[in-house]
Formats: C-alpha cells, sequence, structure tokens
C-alpha cells in the first residue's frame, strides 16, 4: 500500500482495495461493494433457476416425461419462476448495475440512503434463504402465480415459506427503488437538469416508481393468501365464500407492472449503449424518456389482460384489450428511434454492442408476439399454451437478459478495472442468440398448435419440436456459462481498464476505473446535453 | 409432425385468419428492423468512410409519423380481436346445452337426456352448443386446440362456452390451468359426429332417466317441493304453509328481485338461489329459504336445475 501512496499521493486507492477484510464487504455501505454482493447473489439464483429450466427442458424431449414423477416436474417449473421472477428478473438490473452506476452517472458520492441499501441487500439474502428452504424442503407446485384455491386449499408443498420469501423480497424492492428516487432528485451534479439525465437513469427512475407503488400490493395479497391457508379466512376460495378471481385481479395489479420492472432498466441499458457505439447523440432523446414513464403508468391499467378466458366480463376484456395495445406504443417508438440512432453513425461492434443488437431483435419478437395475445379471439386460442411460455421468455430472456449482458459487459471495465476478452465476449452474444431463438422459436408454433403449458406429459405429436426446443437449450446454456467464465478469468489476467474505454459520455466515464470509493475527486460539473458525442466530421479525422 | 392444426368449429377459420394476418404485419415490422439494422450496420460501420452528410437535429415529425401508424395499425387489430371476441362470448339462443364439471383431475360430461361420461364429449356437427361448466375443487380451463376456444373452469360458479362443430372427427381436450399434480393426466377427447351417428350414440348410451327426472327425485329428497310444491307450482296452492315462488315457466324469463334488479332465470341464477337464496330473493317473498351451500354436490344441482328448466309455463299443477 505505501508503495502505491508513494506512486500515486493525488488519488485515493479504488474501491475494490478500500479494505481486504470480510468485515469491510459485509458491513460497507459503498454502492459500489453492495452492487457486487448483488451481482454475487443474483448469480447464484440464476444458476439456481437456471438448472431448474435445465431439467425441465430434459423432462420433455419425451412425451411421456422423462422425470418420472408429475409432482417433481411440477415443483421444478414453480422452482424456476419464482427464483428467476423475484430473485434474478425483477433486481438484476437494478441492484448490481443500477446501484453500481446511478450515483456514478449522477456525479454523486453514494446513494442518498447508503445503509438502507445496505439493509435491502440483507433483505434479499433472508428472502433467498427462506425460499431456497421452501424451495428445498419439499417444494411448492402451484406454479410461480400462486392461484388461489389450488395453493391455498389444495397444494400440499411448503406455499407459506415460499410466499414468506417472496414478501420478504418486496421489501427489499422497495427500499431500493426508494433510494433511487430520492437519489435523482436530491443528488443530480450541478448543472445536470432533469433532460440532461441519460436514459439509463430516467428508466430506472420509472422502474423505481412501479417498484414503491406495486410491490405493495403483491404484499398484501400474499398476507391473505396465507390468512386463507394457515387460518381458513375466506377471502378467494369460494368453499369459504371467497372469490378465486379477486386474487388474480391483485396478483396481475403487481405482477403486470414488474413485467415492466423487469424489461424497463434493460431498455436504459440500450439507451446508453447504442449512442455510445454509434458515436451518436440518442434519437428523440425525450421521446425516448416520456415513453418510459408512459410505460410506467400504462403499466397499472393493463392487468385484466391475464383473464380474458378467466370468467371476467366483456367489457372489462375490451377495455383490457385496448389498453394493452396502448402500452406496446411506447416500446415500439422505442425500437424505432435506437434504430434512428444508428442510422449515419459510427457503428463499432464490440460485445456490449453486438448484446444490444441481439436485444433489439429478440425484444421485437417478443413485443410482436405480444399484439396476438392482446387480440382478444386470438388470445382466447394462444393464452395459457407454450406460445404465452414463448412470448414472455423472448421478452424476459431474450430482451432482458440480453440487456443485462449488454450492461455488464459495457460497465465491466468501470467495475472491475480490467477489460473482458473481446473475442470471447463476441462470442458469447452470438451463441446466445442463437442458441434462445433455438430454445424458443420452435415453442411459438407448439402454443399454435395447442400444447398447454405447464405439462409433465404430451400427445406425440408434440415430440419433434420439444426436442429442438431442448437441444436449444443446450446451446443456450452454453452460451450462459460462457460469460462466467471469462468474466472470471479477466478479473485476474484482463487487460487494465482506463476511466473510460469505449469513449462514451456520462460522468461514470469520468473518473478512474475502478473508481475510488468516493467516487470522485471532484464534484464534477455538467454543462452539456447527454449523449453529446462528436460530430462525425472530428470523428472521421480519428477513423 | 404437422404444423397446421384442424379448423373443426364456424369459428377457427375466423381466428386463423385473424392470426394470419397478425402473423403478416409481424414479418413486414421484423423484416423492416432486421433490415434496417443490417443495413445501417454494414453502411455506417466505424470503418466506413461514407459520406453521412447532415445529421437530422429536428426528429419531431418522423416519431409523430410512426407513432400515429402504430397507433393505426393496433387499433384495427383490436376491433378485429374484439369483434370476433364478442361473438364467441355469446351463445346463439336455441344452443344444445351440455354440462361439463371438472374435478382433479378428469371431466365428468353430463347430457340432458341422462348420459354421462368422463373425459369426453361428444357433440352433432352443424349445431350450436353450449357448455355450462364448474368445478369441485380448483380452477381448471376447459381448452379444444382444434376448436381455438377455451375457457377457465371455477369452482363455485357456471361459467359457458360455446361453439359449433363443422367437421367430424376426434380431438384434443386439454386442461390448460394448472389444478394440481395430475394437471398433464386431466385430457380426453371431444368427438364430432354426424347428426344420424349422434342420434345412434345418444340411444346407445341411454341413462335410465334422464338428468331431468333424475331431478325430480332429488327436488323431493332435498325437500325443495316442500315449500315450491311438488311439481314446482308455488307455495300456497299445494296445502304448504310457506309462501314461495312458483317454479314452472321459470327457466328463461325475467324474475324481478326485492332489491329491484331484474335478472333472467338461466342456470347460474337458479344455482345461485340454491347456494346463497339471500342475494337473490324474489321481489314481494319472505327471506325464508336456507341457502344449500355444500350440501348438494355439483352432479346433483346440475340435475335440480334440470328438472326445473323442463317445467313448462302451461301445465301449472
Amino acid at each position: 500500500m505505501s508503495a502505491t501512496a508513494i506512486e500515486a499521493p493525488a488519488f485515493e486507492p479504488s474501491y475494490l482495495k478500500d479494505g481486504w477484510t470480510l468485515r469491510s464487504w459485509l458491513l460497507t455501505t459503498d454502492h459500489k461493494r453492495i452492487a457486487l454482493l448483488y451481482l454475487g447473489t443474483i448469480t447464484i439464483f440464476f444458476f439456481v433457476g437456471g438448472i431448474a429450466a435445465a431439467l425441465i427442458r430434459l423432462n420433455l424431449i419425451v412425451p411421456e416425461g422423462l422425470i418420472p414423477s408429475e409432482e417433481t416436474y411440477n415443483r421444478l417449473f414453480t422452482m424456476h419462476g419464482v427464483v428467476m421472477v423475484w430473485f434474478f428478473l425483477i433486481p438484476a438490473v437494478p441492484t448490481t448495475l443500477g446501484n453500481f452506476i446511478v450515483p456514478l452517472m449522477l456525479g454523486a458520492r453514494d446513494l442518498a440512503f447508503p445503509k438502507l441499501n445496505l439493509a435491502s441487500w440483507y433483505l434479499f439474502v433472508i428472502a433467498g434463504i427462506v425460499v431456497l428452504y421452501a424451495l428445498f424442503a419439499g417444494g411448492v407446485d402451484t406454479g410461480w402465480t400462486f392461484y388461489t384455491p389450488l395453493s391455498t386449499a389444495y397444494s400440499k408443498g411448503h406455499v407459506v415459506a415460499a410466499i414468506a420469501g417472496v414478501f420478504i423480497a418486496g421489501f427489499s424492492s422497495i427500499a431500493t427503488g426508494l433510494n433511487f428516487i430520492v437519489s435523482i432528485h436530491r443528488l443530480r451534479a450541478p448543472g445536470m437538469t432533469w433532460y440532461r439525465l441519460p436514459v439509463f437513469l430516467w428508466s430506472l427512475y420509472a422502474t423505481s416508481v412501479i417498484l414503491v407503488l406495486a410491490t405493495p400490493v403483491l404484499a398484501m395479497t400474499l398476507l391473505l393468501l396465507s390468512f386463507e391457508r394457515i387460518f381458513h379466512i375466506g377471502v378467494f376460495d369460494p368453499a369459504l365464500g371467497g372469490d378465486p378471481l379477486l386474487f388474480q385481479h391483485l396478483f396481475w395489479f403487481y405482477s403486470h407492472p414488474a413485467v415492466y420492472i423487469m424489461i424497463l432498466p434493460g431498455f436504459g441499458v440500450i439507451s446508453e449503449i447504442i449512442p455510445a457505439f454509434s458515436s451518436k447523440r440518442l434519437f428523440g432523446y425525450k421521446f425516448v424518456v416520456w415513453c418510459s414513464i408512459a410505460i410506467a403508468v400504462i403499466s397499472f391499467l393493463v392487468w385484466g389482460h391475464h383473464m380474458f378466458v378467466a370468467g371476467t366480463s366483456l367489457y372489462s376484456a375490451l377495455v383490457f384489450s385496448i389498453l394493452s395495445y396502448m402500452v406496446a406504443v411506447p416500446s415500439a417508438i422505442k425500437v424505432f428511434n435506437w434504430i434512428g440512432t444508428m442510422h449515419k453513425g459510427f457503428i463499432r461492434f464490440d460485445a456490449p454492442m453486438l448484446y444490444a443488437l441481439g436485444f433489439i431483435g429478440l425484444f421485437t419478437v417478443g413485443g410482436l408476439t405480444g399484439l396476438f395475445v392482446a387480440a382478444l379471439a386470438a388470445d382466447v386460442h394462444l393464452t395459457q399454451t407454450y406460445f404465452i411460455v414463448a412470448h414472455f421468455h423472448y421478452v424476459m430472456v431474450g430482451g432482458m437478459v440480453s440487456a443485462f449482458f449488454a450492461g455488464l459487459h459495457y460497465w465491466w471495465p468501470k467495475i472491475t478495472g480490467r477489460m473482458y476478452p473481446e473475442m470471447w465476449g463476441r462470442a458469447g452474444a452470438f451463441i446466445i442468440f442463437i442458441g434462445f431463438n433455438f430454445t424458443f422459436f420452435p415453442q411459438f408454433i407448439l402454443g399454435y398448435l395447442g400444447m398447454p403449458r405447464r405439462y409433465h406429459s404430451y400427445p406425440p405429436e408434440f415430440e419433434v419440436l420439444n426436442v429442438l426446443s431442448s437441444a436449444g437449450a443446450t446451446i443456450l446454456a452454453v452460451g450462459y456459462l460462457l460469460p462466467l467464465g471469462y468474466l472470471t478469468w479477466s478479473l485476474f489476467h484482463g487487460e487494465r481498464a482506463s476511466a473510460n474505454p469505449w469513449g462514451a459520455t456520462g460522468l461514470e466515464w469520468k473518473t478512474p476505473s475502478p473508481p475510488p470509493t468516493d467516487n470522485f475527486d471532484e464534484t464534477p460539473v455538467v454543462n452539456e446535453p447527454p449523449y453529446n458525442y462528436p460530430p462525425p466530421e472530428l470523428v472521421e479525422r480519428h477513423v | 409432425m404437422s404444423l397446421w392444426l384442424p379448423e373443426a368449429t364456424t369459428s377457427a377459420p375466423e381466428v386463423d385468419h385473424l392470426i394470419i394476418a397478425m402473423l403478416l404485419i409481424s414479418c413486414a415490422i421484423l423484416a423492416l428492423v432486421f433490415g434496417l439494422m443490417l443495413l445501417y450496420v454494414f453502411k455506417y460501420r466505424a470503418g466506413s468512410s461514407i459520406d453521412r452528410g447532415a445529421i437530422a437535429e429536428k426528429t419531431w415529425r418522423l416519431e409523430i409519423a410512426w407513432t400515429v401508424v402504430t397507433l393505426l395499425i393496433f387499433f384495427g387489430l383490436f376491433v378485429w380481436g374484439a369483434n370476433l371476441y364478442l361473438r364467441l362470448f355469446q351463445p346463439p339462443p336455441g344452443a344444445m346445452k351440455i354440462y361439463v364439471i371438472g374435478k382433479q383431475w378428469m371431466w365428468k360430461v353430463e347430457y340432458p337426456g341422462g348420459q354421462r361420461e368422463i373425459d369426453a364429449l361428444h357433440v352433432p356437427i352443424g349445431r350450436p352448443v353450449e357448455l355450462v361448466m364448474t368445478s369441485e375443487d380448483v380452477i381448471h380451463d376447459f381448452s379444444v386446440p382444434a376448436f381455438r376456444i377455451k375457457h377457465d373452469v371455477l369452482p363455485g360458479r357456471y361459467e359457458t362456452l360455446w361453439f359449433q362443430a363443422d367437421k367430424t372427427g376426434t380431438y384434443h381436450l386439454f386442461c390448460t390451468q394448472l389444478c394440481g399434480t395430475g394437471h398433464s393426466e386431466m385430457i380426453g377427447e371431444v368427438v364430432v359426429m354426424s347428426d344420424p351417428d349422434y342420434q345412434k350414440w345418444l340411444e346407445q348410451n341411454g341413462a335410465s332417466e334422464t338428468l331431468a327426472q333424475a331431478g325430480q327425485t332429488l327436488f323431493m329428497r332435498y325437500g325443495c317441493s316442500g315449500c315450491h310444491g311438488g311439481n314446482g307450482a308455488g307455495g300456497n296452492q299445494s296445502g304448504s304453509t310457506v309462501r314461495a315462488p312458483a317454479l314452472a315457466g321459470l327457466y328463461g324469463s325475467p324474475v324481478t328481485l326485492a332489491d329491484g334488479r331484474i335478472v333472467t332465470a338461466d342456470d347460474r341464477y337458479i344455482r345461485d338461489c340454491i347456494l346463497a337464496p339471500d342475494t337473490q330473493r324474489v321481489a314481494s317473498y319472505p327471506p325464508v329459504m336456507p341457502s344449500f351451500a355444500g350440501q348438494i354436490s355439483e352432479e346433483d344441482l346440475l340435475k335440480i336445475i334440470a328438472y326445473i328448466k323442463s317445467l313448462a309455463p302451461e301445465s301449472p299443477s
């Protein structure tokens, strides 16, 4: 340490070198270290959920099901859903990339409430342990949607424990959302007006609003469910005088906005990467920003589209159908704006850009198939089949997970101070794109042909497409294992990263990689619009 | 492996047309998105020295243009899908009714003639059929992909689904709402038969008594006749001390309730009257009927309703 002090007395050590003890990590209030704690935690959950997915695909390679027990199969897909939704997709971008980058982008030293930030990680870990206990002690077979009265009166699994885990994870979400909202309001660097905020911050702001407003509804719903299961208080079970559709209304009132909790941060990541690797301003900045806000608002008004065949009224179906089309408009506008950004740009093909292009492609497929299920008569045929499974995996995995990897590669030099190996990064992006389509495209056809989701066994005519899908899943698995390998390798052997390896704008690139504990030696001042990439003629001289 | 699904009802081709239209629109948009991405990626790659010219600073014209076009396409799809759904939602009058009860993990089907079967539904070709469905336990879903129809089957209430089959054959019946361990075994078949074949099938599987006849026995056994009269003629005509509404001719007629609502007496209404009479009290009658919730099985309920339905208005006592 003394050597460093002699060489560079003016600089603080990086946050990674500021303390080596376990205590300095577990009791840290540094947003950057908490981001890494989260990154480690969600990686574990991603692989737990991923192993469940692999076993699901393994079971489905033969029509009668390879896993002998239906019960086991039902527990596997419930575990896959619960873990992936609440312990990977929802926290993935906000708690890792968001935690790390938000204060840096704002020009702040930390989030507004550093201790709350640490507390939210502990809540998340406790929630995770409770859920893993429930899943491994015997499991839950209700599906991640916990529909009543199956979950309250008929399922024999550890429903209450699983619900308790999700309930606790909700508080972690709320704490993170609150922290971001306050930070973005109060901690912007001098000169950083709202319209100078990078879109990543706008997206996380919109996400946080949904987190804070929608998560309490989930908490109440799960509490009512537990009351009914434990004390037999009739809320949802018609045998006790309850209404089973009430549960679905409440559950989707949270869970549909939650879809946007998952995808909005992805939009933010892509809106950073496309301009950076096109060396061009984001096309239609204000439209992209207000589209995020519009999505956050309208997302609260579309929950009924999960219930077109559930027995709700004709009029509610009509209203929810048209609102579902409305919420698709801003997403479409964003896609057009990203493509507009590439127009006349100077496009480079580093791994983050490849992941981002993959995102645009897969998200567009996911969005377009959403139009099919928003059309009432078509939804009647397609819902509750593999078409739905394929649709949301295109959005959530093809879209969201690609965006997460895009962001992880983009900010990896900033986070670790090391470059990832570029060729491996590109190969990973390519393999994930191919493997993903190979896995999930056949499921659209399966769904149209009528194969129901959550089936342990199926009629033999669906076998070929299921085998294709499972074969694709093996490629996808390789695609996901690759980054785990080469990113870990780069921690020790990667090339040292400069402060701004991509030549990107944004305050996070104006401090060393990795940043010092206090982020900035002096508070940065902002005096230009976001994405102020040099005009093309200047860049051309460099090329 | 077939990539096409039989279209076995009158509405199936219409649903397919909608799906094909959306498929074509999606392919066009995908071609546009991927085409532009590939074009730009190649044309404007960093190493390319192509003249980029001036970059548009004002973007709002383009933004408004693609927002409006997107909105118009979406609105068209909404109207198309909703119009078709409206017709799927409302059964035509005079549809033949068949009763379906879902149960972990089987489908029980009861016909008006008293025939019953498990995990199979037989229907004639060319006649509208309305399914009246309920569940004994959790939520199930009655789905026939070849018919392009599907509806959740809920405990504690009747949901309906109608179709008119127009191709004979045997088709898959799936439960598509996760209902517990044996969910993927809750499958069966729907057999569409020509009219003569169907009549033959009904005769061969004929029961000793029709649903309504079985209902008459139950009507006595559960004590309904004590107040409503031996043949549903009404309370004070058959020497009963309690005044209760007449049931003959009730089915399908409007009823004025004590709270002022006017409802049509369909299966759903009669079911609610039996299980929760307080919520459905008929105007000018005292609230004396006890609830039968939890005392009558779903199958018996169907029979009693079939009996009440069979009480024609012209034949009082």
